[in-house]
């Protein structure tokens, strides 16, 4: 049981709570105790550290601008300016928009959560409404009536995470290919080196502009979501490049003792590649389509903040333009919830590289 | 004793049958291209070996013993003469010519079962499922790995991937055995250990074999002669000593056999001159 958990922490990359499971099983307190103090005591008081500097720097933050709506409020109007300008930040009517606290930043995400309750019971109300006649409409062969309704955040981070798996496989789908043949042919290699080189570091805001011209030219006559084909392929074409260059290393680099095998034993050609060139090649490649979500999900919320498609970056975008009281809260929630959904992904990222590859001993 | 030995070989030479004869190298040469002109690494090397000899080959480093060995088995190309396996020209590398490299090579992804059978499927490709698994689990109880059958074989310590790596070229029933430093890379426990296990597989298989190792006591147990290799560069065979033993033979034996330290000490004169 014990054994059991560790090495099922160990596989999903949760390693860190290994102490704790020997801990409870009583196994060698005074290390465990220590590995415990150093992998999750001392990172939850990093994290409390974290939150308290940035309370405190909210704080002066909230004041400099405070002070300065009031001095500027005396300046103008005398001592009654003054009481105004107090009763009118009090009540929200006078905002200040500075860094919100962490406090703000929880309040606002519960409002999101709300927000998304509220929106999803009116999502439902309404296919309730509409069933029966939509049913009709399909009987005369008409489009059915769908929600127009706002999207919640939940909705947004949904629409994100499609959008990454979409341009995720498009990368994996072009740049292990690729890689391979790449990776097998020396003058192939040679000869594609410049084209490699020159597009791998081009910013995702140009690959934007780029897939914009090309797709724009060919959904003139499409009435689907454009801005999702946009960003999806805009993200792949971001994204696939450390898996594009690992691949073609992983396949170029196999073990010379490996390929003498391959030799004496005289296997084919489909043989070598698929028994021993690609298993080989298997966690360099799995390393770079690692380093591709990762790219996939940092470069996506840019993205989709020029493609307008729904997802995160627009209402990132959104709230910034919106300026309400507690829009920067939310800004702030929302990083939080796009750094844990990239934490999480490279997790799962992981557990599947360890699931697939071998490691040397 | 030089003398009579080189002339044992010439008797060899001519009065056998050339069907007794496996491998026939013929002034074989071997130049590496440089900057600085050509690095002729082997030149003009005879050698003939019988059909179930094992003969070892003993010489300093870098004096281009991998290089025939290589050449041997076709991975490395023939810069000049013949090597003849089996009344056929060796032009590439092939199944017939089985090695054993000094890294065990093992793939290690793969078990040690399916290691052995991805050769063994490609050689007895007209078999049954059946008989070729009764053949890689035959060779690998008999290099003493039943119980690990299935084990990855990163998994396994060096010796036992070696072990894999014995029961692999024995399986395909190869017509010459290379075996290049096969034990080089091991601590001398293991290394005991796994020369008692190829003398007992070699044993029941008599396989034509040739060894390179620098271990003099490796190549006394283990051949029926030693051919030492004069220093690069051109090389080319020094000295040949006949190894009298009876076989089976057995470590412990020979190491108070009184000739056993003739022949050590005519190794170790070679070497040291």
């Amino acid at each position: 049981m014990k054994d059991k958990s560790i090495n099922l922490l160990n596989f999903v990359g949760l390693g860190i709570f290994e102490p704790v499971v020997r801990l409870a099983s009583g196994e060698e307190v005074k290390k465990n105790l220590s590995q415990l103090m150093k992998s999750i005591v001392f990172p939850i008081l990093s994290i409390l550290l974290f939150l308290l500097l940035w309370h405190v720097g909210a704080n002066a933050l909230y004041n400099t601008e405070k002070e300065f709506k009031i001095e500027s409020a005396r300046e103008s109007g005398g001592e009654a300016a003054v009481k105004r300008e107090l009763a009118r930040i009090d009540s929200g009517e006078s905002s200040i928009n500075s860094l919100p606290s962490p406090i703000a930043v929880v309040g606002a995400f519960k409002t999101l959560i709300a927000d998304h309750k509220e929106i999803s019971a009116k999502k439902s109300a309404f296919l309730e409404k509409t069933a029966a006649m939509n049913e009709k409409r399909e009987a005369q062969g008409l489009a059915p009536i769908t929600y127009t309704g706002r999207p919640s955040f939940i909705d947004q981070v949904l629409t994100s995470l499609k959008t990454v798996f979409a341009g995720f496989f498009l990368a994996l789908f072009l740049a292990v290919p690729i890689g391979m043949i790449l990776g097998l042919s020396e003058s192939l290699r040679a000869s594609f080196n410049w084209l490699i080189q020159i597009f791998k570091p081009v910013s995702p805001v140009v690959w934007f502009l780029l897939v914009y011209m090309i797709v724009k030219s060919l959904t003139l006559t499409y009435d689907g979501d454009v801005s999702f084909i946009i960003s999806f392929i805009a993200v792949g074409l971001c994204a696939m490049w450390a898996t594009l260059v690992n691949t073609t290393l992983g396949v170029s680099s196999v073990d010379q003792d490996y390929i003498n095998v391959a030799k004496v034993l005289n296997l084919s050609v489909g043989q070598k590649v698929f028994k021993i060139v690609l298993p080989s090649a298997f966690p360099l490649i799995f390393t770079g389509l690692r380093i591709t979500v990762s790219v996939a999900w940092m470069v996506l919320i840019a993205i989709e903040l020029l493609s307008q498609s729904p997802g995160l970056g627009t209402f990132v975008w959104e709230e910034f333009q919106n300026g309400a009281n507690d829009s920067n809260a939310k800004i702030i929630a929302a990083m939080f919830v796009i750094g844990i959904i990239g934490f999480l992904l490279d997790r799962l990222m992981f557990s599947v590289q360890k699931l697939m590859t071998f490691t040397e001993a | 004793m030089a003398e009579t030995t080189i002339n044992k070989e010439s008797r060899i030479d001519n009065g056998l049958f050339s069907n007794e004869i496996m491998l026939d190298i013929n002034q074989l040469t071997k130049i590496y291209p440089t900057p600085k002109g050509d690095y002729v690494v082997l030149d003009d090397l005879d050698l003939k070996v019988k059909r179930e000899e094992f003969i070892s080959i003993i010489g300093h480093s870098g004096c281009g013993k991998s290089t025939l060995l290589t050449m041997i088995a076709g991975l490395n190309e023939i810069s000049r003469g013949t090597i003849v396996a089996d009344n056929t020209t060796v032009t590439g590398p092939g199944p017939d010519r089985g090695v054993i490299f000094q890294s065990p090579s093992l793939l290690p992804w793969l078990s040690a079962y399916d290691n052995v059978m991805l050769g063994v499927k490609q050689v007895f490709a007209h078999g049954t499922k059946k008989d070729r698994d009764d053949i890689v689990k035959y060779y690998l109880a008999k290099v003493g790995l039943e119980d690990a059958m299935f084990k990855k074989a990163k998994d396994l310590s060096q010796g036992m991937q070696q072990r894999v790596g014995i029961a692999r070229a024995f399986a395909l029933k190869p017509k010459v055995l290379l075996l290049d430093e096969p034990f080089g890379m091991l601590d001398s426990l293991t290394r005991g250990e796994l020369q008692d296990v190829l003398v007992e597989v070699w044993n029941q298989e008599k396989i034509t074999a040739i060894m390179i190792t620098h271990d003099v006591d490796e190549s006394i147990l283990l051949a029926d002669r030693v051919i030492m290799m004069t220093s690069g560069p051109r090389a080319k065979v020094g000295d040949i000593l006949e190894i009298d033993f009876e076989r089976p033979r057995n470590r412990a034996e020979l190491i108070e056999h009184p000739d056993y330290y003739k022949y050590r000490e005519h190794l170790i004169n070679f070497l040291e001159h």
